[in-house]
Protein backbone atom coordinates (compact mmCIF):
# COMPACT_ATOMS: atom_id res chain seq x y z
CA UNK A 1 0.00 0.00 0.00
CA UNK A 2 2.89 2.13 0.67
CA UNK A 3 4.06 1.92 -2.57
CA UNK A 4 0.91 3.09 -4.14
CA UNK A 5 0.20 6.09 -2.09
CA UNK A 6 4.13 7.04 -3.19
CA UNK A 7 2.85 6.26 -6.49
CA UNK A 8 0.03 8.99 -6.01
CA UNK A 9 2.61 11.55 -4.45
CA UNK A 10 5.14 11.51 -6.88
CA UNK A 11 2.77 11.41 -10.17
CA UNK A 12 0.66 14.11 -8.92
CA UNK A 13 4.39 16.19 -8.11
CA UNK A 14 5.95 15.05 -11.48
CA UNK A 15 2.35 15.78 -13.78
CA UNK A 16 2.60 19.14 -11.45
CA UNK A 17 6.03 20.27 -12.46
CA UNK A 18 5.56 19.35 -16.18
CA UNK A 19 3.12 21.55 -16.30
CA UNK A 20 4.73 24.06 -14.53
CA UNK A 21 8.14 23.87 -16.65
CA UNK A 22 6.30 24.00 -19.96
CA UNK A 23 6.80 20.85 -21.15
CA UNK A 24 3.24 20.37 -21.88
CA UNK A 25 2.89 22.57 -23.58
CA UNK A 26 4.02 21.91 -27.29
CA UNK A 27 4.17 26.07 -28.00
CA UNK A 28 7.03 25.53 -25.47
CA UNK A 29 8.83 22.11 -27.01
CA UNK A 30 8.58 23.39 -30.28
CA UNK A 31 10.47 26.91 -29.80
CA UNK A 32 13.46 24.63 -27.82
CA UNK A 33 13.28 22.13 -30.60
CA UNK A 34 13.42 24.57 -33.34
CA UNK A 35 16.23 26.78 -31.48
CA UNK A 36 14.10 29.95 -30.90
CA UNK A 37 13.97 29.66 -27.21
CA UNK A 38 16.29 27.21 -24.65
CA UNK A 39 14.28 27.59 -21.69
CA UNK A 40 13.08 24.69 -21.45
CA UNK A 41 16.02 23.31 -22.36
CA UNK A 42 17.93 25.17 -19.44
CA UNK A 43 15.38 23.65 -16.93
CA UNK A 44 15.79 19.91 -18.57
CA UNK A 45 19.79 20.42 -18.21
CA UNK A 46 19.60 21.65 -14.85
CA UNK A 47 16.96 18.83 -13.61
CA UNK A 48 19.25 15.84 -15.10
CA UNK A 49 22.65 17.84 -13.12
CA UNK A 50 20.67 17.99 -9.65
CA UNK A 51 19.20 15.28 -9.60
CA UNK A 52 22.41 13.54 -11.02
CA UNK A 53 24.14 15.08 -8.15
CA UNK A 54 21.65 15.02 -5.44
CA UNK A 55 21.96 10.60 -6.18
CA UNK A 56 25.25 10.26 -6.44
CA UNK A 57 25.44 12.75 -3.69
CA UNK A 58 23.94 10.71 -1.73
CA UNK A 59 25.11 7.40 -2.29
CA UNK A 60 28.28 8.05 -1.33
CA UNK A 61 26.77 9.63 2.00
CA UNK A 62 24.98 6.38 2.49
CA UNK A 63 22.01 8.32 2.45
CA UNK A 64 20.81 6.73 -1.06
CA UNK A 65 19.80 3.44 -2.05
CA UNK A 66 22.31 2.04 -4.93
CA UNK A 67 19.94 -0.91 -5.62
CA UNK A 68 17.18 1.80 -6.50
CA UNK A 69 19.49 2.09 -9.48
CA UNK A 70 17.89 1.02 -12.92
CA UNK A 71 19.53 0.93 -16.06
CA UNK A 72 18.80 0.36 -19.16
CA UNK A 73 20.11 -1.95 -22.04
CA UNK A 74 22.02 0.32 -25.13
CA UNK A 75 21.29 -1.53 -28.11
CA UNK A 76 21.21 -0.26 -31.66
CA UNK A 77 17.50 -0.23 -31.20
CA UNK A 78 17.54 2.37 -29.02
CA UNK A 79 19.04 4.66 -31.37
CA UNK A 80 16.68 4.36 -34.02
CA UNK A 81 13.73 4.47 -31.55
CA UNK A 82 15.34 7.75 -30.30
CA UNK A 83 15.33 8.95 -33.80
CA UNK A 84 11.25 7.77 -34.31
CA UNK A 85 10.86 9.09 -30.96
CA UNK A 86 12.39 12.80 -31.95
CA UNK A 87 10.55 13.22 -34.62
CA UNK A 88 7.05 11.93 -33.84
CA UNK A 89 7.83 14.60 -30.54
CA UNK A 90 8.69 17.57 -32.95
CA UNK A 91 5.45 16.60 -35.10
CA UNK A 92 3.11 16.31 -32.38
CA UNK A 93 5.01 18.29 -29.41
CA UNK A 94 4.54 15.69 -26.59
CA UNK A 95 6.37 12.74 -25.23
CA UNK A 96 4.57 10.03 -23.63
CA UNK A 97 4.87 11.74 -20.19
CA UNK A 98 3.82 15.39 -21.41
CA UNK A 99 1.20 13.90 -23.95
CA UNK A 100 -0.62 12.47 -21.02
CA UNK A 101 0.01 15.65 -18.26
CA UNK A 102 -1.68 17.90 -21.61
CA UNK A 103 -4.48 15.59 -22.41
CA UNK A 104 -5.76 16.23 -18.47
CA UNK A 105 -4.81 19.90 -18.69
CA UNK A 106 -7.75 20.03 -21.21
CA UNK A 107 -5.42 19.95 -24.57
CA UNK A 108 -8.24 17.91 -27.10
CA UNK A 109 -5.20 17.06 -29.32
CA UNK A 110 -3.48 15.62 -26.91
CA UNK A 111 -5.95 13.09 -26.51
CA UNK A 112 -5.37 12.33 -30.29
CA UNK A 113 -1.84 12.07 -29.37
CA UNK A 114 -2.56 8.97 -27.01
CA UNK A 115 -4.62 7.29 -29.24
CA UNK A 116 -2.09 7.54 -31.57
CA UNK A 117 0.26 6.55 -28.80
CA UNK A 118 -1.20 3.71 -27.59
CA UNK A 119 -2.13 2.38 -31.44
CA UNK A 120 1.56 2.41 -32.00
CA UNK A 121 2.52 0.49 -28.70
CA UNK A 122 0.35 -2.24 -29.99
CA UNK A 123 2.26 -2.10 -33.38
CA UNK A 124 4.78 -2.74 -31.49
CA UNK A 125 3.86 -5.69 -29.34
CA UNK A 126 2.77 -6.77 -32.78
CA UNK A 127 5.89 -6.99 -34.55
CA UNK A 128 8.42 -6.88 -31.61
CA UNK A 129 9.10 -10.53 -32.88
CA UNK A 130 10.88 -9.33 -36.09
CA UNK A 131 13.04 -6.70 -34.21
CA UNK A 132 14.38 -9.11 -31.62
CA UNK A 133 15.19 -12.02 -34.54
CA UNK A 134 16.84 -8.22 -36.64
CA UNK A 135 19.71 -8.40 -33.90
CA UNK A 136 18.89 -4.50 -33.21
CA UNK A 137 17.89 -5.72 -29.74
CA UNK A 138 21.33 -7.23 -28.66
CA UNK A 139 23.15 -5.96 -26.25
CA UNK A 140 26.11 -3.22 -27.23
CA UNK A 141 28.87 -2.34 -25.42
CA UNK A 142 28.09 -4.15 -22.41
CA UNK A 143 24.52 -3.60 -22.08
CA UNK A 144 23.38 -2.32 -18.72
CA UNK A 145 26.11 -0.01 -18.03
CA UNK A 146 27.04 3.10 -16.68
CA UNK A 147 29.76 5.20 -17.69
CA UNK A 148 31.89 4.79 -14.69
CA UNK A 149 31.58 1.83 -12.25
CA UNK A 150 29.31 2.73 -9.51
CA UNK A 151 30.17 1.15 -6.17
CA UNK A 152 27.65 -1.15 -4.68
CA UNK A 153 25.61 -1.48 -8.47
CA UNK A 154 24.54 -4.19 -10.18
CA UNK A 155 25.70 -2.61 -13.23
CA UNK A 156 28.92 -2.97 -15.01
CA UNK A 157 30.96 0.10 -15.76
CA UNK A 158 32.22 1.24 -19.41
CA UNK A 159 35.37 2.64 -17.91
CA UNK A 160 36.72 1.82 -14.54
CA UNK A 161 36.41 5.15 -13.10
CA UNK A 162 34.64 5.79 -9.94
CA UNK A 163 30.91 6.34 -10.83
CA UNK A 164 29.94 7.94 -8.18
CA UNK A 165 32.12 10.52 -8.59
CA UNK A 166 32.15 10.54 -12.33
CA UNK A 167 28.12 11.21 -11.56
CA UNK A 168 28.89 14.35 -9.64
CA UNK A 169 31.06 15.72 -11.98
CA UNK A 170 28.57 14.80 -15.22
CA UNK A 171 26.33 16.51 -13.17
CA UNK A 172 28.06 19.45 -12.30
CA UNK A 173 28.32 20.03 -16.39
CA UNK A 174 24.25 19.66 -16.76
CA UNK A 175 24.14 22.61 -14.45
CA UNK A 176 27.25 24.30 -16.43
CA UNK A 177 25.98 23.71 -19.48
CA UNK A 178 22.24 25.08 -18.64
CA UNK A 179 23.83 28.40 -17.37
CA UNK A 180 25.89 28.76 -20.05
CA UNK A 181 23.26 27.79 -23.13
CA UNK A 182 21.88 31.00 -24.50
CA UNK A 183 18.50 32.08 -24.89
CA UNK A 184 18.24 31.11 -28.93
CA UNK A 185 20.24 29.72 -30.76
CA UNK A 186 18.86 30.64 -33.87
CA UNK A 187 18.95 34.66 -34.61
CA UNK A 188 15.46 36.58 -34.93
CA UNK A 189 13.90 37.34 -38.47
CA UNK A 190 14.02 40.70 -39.92
CA UNK A 191 10.67 41.20 -40.04
CA UNK A 192 9.60 39.83 -36.74
CA UNK A 193 5.44 38.88 -36.43
CA UNK A 194 3.44 41.30 -34.48
CA UNK A 195 2.72 40.48 -31.11
CA UNK A 196 -0.86 39.02 -31.04
CA UNK B 1 -2.32 32.47 -24.47
CA UNK B 2 -2.29 32.76 -20.74
CA UNK B 3 -0.81 35.56 -19.08
CA UNK B 4 1.35 33.26 -16.62
CA UNK B 5 4.21 32.02 -18.63
CA UNK B 6 6.71 28.71 -17.16
CA UNK B 7 8.40 29.29 -14.15
CA UNK B 8 11.74 30.44 -14.33
CA UNK B 9 14.56 27.83 -15.71
CA UNK B 10 16.09 27.90 -12.51
CA UNK B 11 13.29 27.29 -10.05
CA UNK B 12 11.59 25.07 -12.85
CA UNK B 13 15.02 23.02 -13.33
CA UNK B 14 15.38 22.54 -9.98
CA UNK B 15 11.68 21.41 -8.87
CA UNK B 16 12.16 18.97 -12.07
CA UNK B 17 15.67 17.47 -10.98
CA UNK B 18 13.97 17.13 -7.36
CA UNK B 19 10.93 15.06 -8.53
CA UNK B 20 13.47 12.83 -10.45
CA UNK B 21 16.06 12.75 -7.38
CA UNK B 22 13.21 11.51 -4.71
CA UNK B 23 11.98 8.89 -7.04
CA UNK B 24 14.90 7.21 -7.14
CA UNK B 25 15.36 7.90 -3.53
CA UNK B 26 11.81 6.40 -2.47
CA UNK B 27 11.28 4.02 -5.52
CA UNK B 28 13.03 3.61 -8.43
CA UNK B 29 13.35 5.62 -11.78
CA UNK B 30 10.61 7.26 -13.44
CA UNK B 31 9.22 5.97 -16.71
CA UNK B 32 6.44 6.61 -18.36
CA UNK B 33 5.97 5.09 -22.04
CA UNK B 34 5.73 0.92 -20.96
CA UNK B 35 2.04 2.32 -19.38
CA UNK B 36 0.68 2.74 -23.04
CA UNK B 37 1.90 -1.01 -23.07
CA UNK B 38 0.08 -2.07 -19.99
CA UNK B 39 -2.87 0.17 -20.75
CA UNK B 40 -2.79 -1.51 -24.23
CA UNK B 41 -2.47 -4.81 -22.94
CA UNK B 42 -5.60 -4.72 -20.21
CA UNK B 43 -7.52 -3.81 -22.70
CA UNK B 44 -6.48 -6.45 -25.46
CA UNK B 45 -6.74 -8.60 -22.16
CA UNK B 46 -10.82 -7.27 -21.91
CA UNK B 47 -11.60 -8.09 -24.72
CA UNK B 48 -9.27 -11.47 -25.31
CA UNK B 49 -9.16 -13.23 -21.26
CA UNK B 50 -6.48 -15.59 -22.77
CA UNK B 51 -3.90 -12.82 -23.55
CA UNK B 52 -2.43 -12.76 -19.95
CA UNK B 53 -2.02 -16.24 -18.42
CA UNK B 54 -0.92 -16.86 -14.53
CA UNK B 55 0.78 -20.35 -14.38
CA UNK B 56 2.96 -22.06 -11.41
CA UNK B 57 5.88 -19.45 -12.04
CA UNK B 58 4.45 -16.55 -12.61
CA UNK B 59 2.44 -14.51 -15.74
CA UNK B 60 3.13 -14.88 -19.26
CA UNK B 61 1.18 -14.26 -22.63
CA UNK B 62 0.56 -15.11 -25.68
CA UNK B 63 1.67 -11.90 -27.44
CA UNK B 64 5.85 -12.27 -26.87
CA UNK B 65 6.49 -8.68 -26.19
CA UNK B 66 4.08 -8.67 -22.87
CA UNK B 67 5.81 -12.44 -22.22
CA UNK B 68 9.12 -11.41 -22.57
CA UNK B 69 11.49 -10.99 -19.15
CA UNK B 70 9.71 -12.99 -17.21
CA UNK B 71 6.48 -12.19 -17.58
CA UNK B 72 6.77 -8.47 -15.99
CA UNK B 73 4.55 -6.64 -18.16
CA UNK B 74 1.85 -9.48 -18.17
CA UNK B 75 2.06 -9.30 -14.51
CA UNK B 76 1.54 -5.36 -14.53
CA UNK B 77 -1.34 -6.15 -17.10
CA UNK B 78 -3.39 -8.69 -14.87
CA UNK B 79 -2.39 -6.48 -11.81
CA UNK B 80 -3.13 -2.96 -12.96
CA UNK B 81 -3.27 -1.06 -9.55
CA UNK B 82 0.57 -1.26 -9.11
CA UNK B 83 3.31 1.27 -8.89
CA UNK B 84 3.98 2.50 -12.29
CA UNK B 85 0.63 2.61 -13.74
CA UNK B 86 -0.80 4.67 -10.58
CA UNK B 87 1.75 6.89 -11.01
CA UNK B 88 1.09 7.59 -14.84
CA UNK B 89 -2.76 8.20 -13.68
CA UNK B 90 -1.49 10.68 -10.50
CA UNK B 91 0.52 12.21 -13.03
CA UNK B 92 -3.00 13.38 -14.67
CA UNK B 93 -4.55 14.35 -11.45
CA UNK B 94 -1.13 16.42 -10.97
CA UNK B 95 -1.27 18.04 -14.07
CA UNK B 96 -5.07 19.28 -14.19
CA UNK B 97 -4.81 20.31 -10.98
CA UNK B 98 -1.41 22.50 -11.58
CA UNK B 99 -3.09 23.94 -14.56
CA UNK B 100 -6.28 24.37 -13.19
CA UNK B 101 -4.42 26.35 -9.94
CA UNK B 102 -3.28 28.73 -12.99
CA UNK B 103 -6.63 29.57 -14.61
CA UNK B 104 -7.49 26.83 -16.76
CA UNK B 105 -6.32 27.02 -20.81
CA UNK B 106 -8.23 28.95 -23.51
CA UNK B 107 -10.49 27.52 -25.57
CA UNK B 108 -8.55 28.21 -28.82
CA UNK B 109 -5.10 26.73 -27.14
CA UNK B 110 -7.02 24.02 -25.77
CA UNK B 111 -7.99 22.69 -29.84
CA UNK B 112 -4.80 24.05 -31.45
CA UNK B 113 -1.27 25.03 -29.68
CA UNK B 114 0.11 28.63 -30.30
CA UNK B 115 2.56 27.18 -31.98
CA UNK B 116 0.97 25.30 -34.63
CA UNK B 117 -1.64 28.00 -35.25
CA UNK B 118 1.17 30.27 -36.45
CA UNK B 119 2.68 27.86 -39.16
CA UNK B 120 -0.54 26.21 -40.33
CA UNK B 121 -3.67 27.66 -39.25
CA UNK B 122 -6.08 27.14 -36.73
CA UNK B 123 -7.75 23.40 -38.74
CA UNK B 124 -8.52 21.42 -35.72
CA UNK B 125 -8.66 18.69 -37.43
CA UNK B 126 -5.26 19.20 -39.60
CA UNK B 127 -3.76 19.47 -36.00
CA UNK B 128 -5.28 16.18 -34.61
CA UNK B 129 -3.93 14.15 -37.32
CA UNK B 130 -0.62 15.43 -37.18
CA UNK B 131 -0.87 14.72 -33.19
CA UNK B 132 -2.44 11.29 -33.79
CA UNK B 133 0.48 10.35 -36.46
CA UNK B 134 2.61 12.06 -34.24
CA UNK B 135 1.80 9.72 -31.13
CA UNK B 136 1.57 6.46 -33.07
CA UNK B 137 5.30 7.05 -33.99
CA UNK B 138 6.22 8.74 -30.90
CA UNK B 139 5.55 5.59 -28.59
CA UNK B 140 6.36 2.77 -31.22
CA UNK B 141 9.84 4.72 -31.18
CA UNK B 142 9.65 4.85 -27.40
CA UNK B 143 8.80 1.08 -27.53
CA UNK B 144 11.78 0.00 -29.75
CA UNK B 145 14.45 2.04 -28.05
CA UNK B 146 12.58 0.81 -24.35
CA UNK B 147 12.20 4.21 -22.92
CA UNK B 148 10.87 7.36 -23.62
CA UNK B 149 11.83 10.86 -22.98
CA UNK B 150 11.60 10.70 -18.85
CA UNK B 151 13.07 7.00 -18.52
CA UNK B 152 15.59 7.06 -20.77
CA UNK B 153 16.54 10.75 -21.59
CA UNK B 154 15.91 12.22 -17.92
CA UNK B 155 16.25 9.31 -15.53
CA UNK B 156 18.99 7.46 -17.61
CA UNK B 157 21.32 10.27 -18.09
CA UNK B 158 20.67 11.35 -14.48
CA UNK B 159 21.93 8.05 -13.87
CA UNK B 160 25.03 7.72 -16.16
CA UNK B 161 23.60 4.92 -18.06
CA UNK B 162 24.91 4.50 -21.61
CA UNK B 163 21.35 3.73 -22.87
CA UNK B 164 20.50 7.00 -22.03
CA UNK B 165 23.13 8.69 -24.00
CA UNK B 166 22.72 6.64 -27.36
CA UNK B 167 18.94 7.57 -27.00
CA UNK B 168 18.94 11.31 -26.42
CA UNK B 169 21.55 11.34 -29.28
CA UNK B 170 19.20 10.16 -31.71
CA UNK B 171 16.07 11.76 -30.44
CA UNK B 172 17.36 15.48 -30.92
CA UNK B 173 19.22 14.06 -33.86
CA UNK B 174 15.70 14.03 -35.61
CA UNK B 175 13.98 16.23 -33.12
CA UNK B 176 15.43 19.49 -34.06
CA UNK B 177 15.89 19.18 -37.95
CA UNK B 178 12.47 18.23 -38.10
CA UNK B 179 11.13 21.20 -35.77
CA UNK B 180 13.25 23.88 -38.06
CA UNK B 181 11.70 22.64 -41.31
CA UNK B 182 7.93 22.12 -39.63
CA UNK B 183 7.82 25.68 -37.68
CA UNK B 184 9.53 28.34 -39.62
CA UNK B 185 7.11 31.07 -37.86
CA UNK B 186 7.61 32.28 -34.77
CA UNK B 187 4.79 32.18 -32.65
Amino acid sequence: MTSILLAIVLGLAFGAVLDRVGASNPTYIGKMLNLTNLNLAKSILLAIGVGSILMFGGQMLGLVDVGHMSVKTAYVGVFVGGLLLGAGWAVAGYCPGTGVVAAASGRKDALFFIAGGLLGAAAYMVTYPNWKASGMLDKIWGGKVTLGTVPGAKYEGLTALPGDVLGIVIGLGFVALAFALPERLVPERAAPQPAE
Amino acid sequence: MHADGPLNWKVGGLALGLVFFLAVLLVKPIGVSTQFVILDGIVADAVNPGLVTQGEDGYTSTNAYLAKSGGKYAKSVANPLNYSFIFVLAMAVGGFLSVMARGGLDRAERAVPALWRANFGDSPVKRYLAAFLGGFVVLYGARLAGGCTSGHMMSGMMQTSLSGYIFALGAFAAAVPVSLILFKKEA
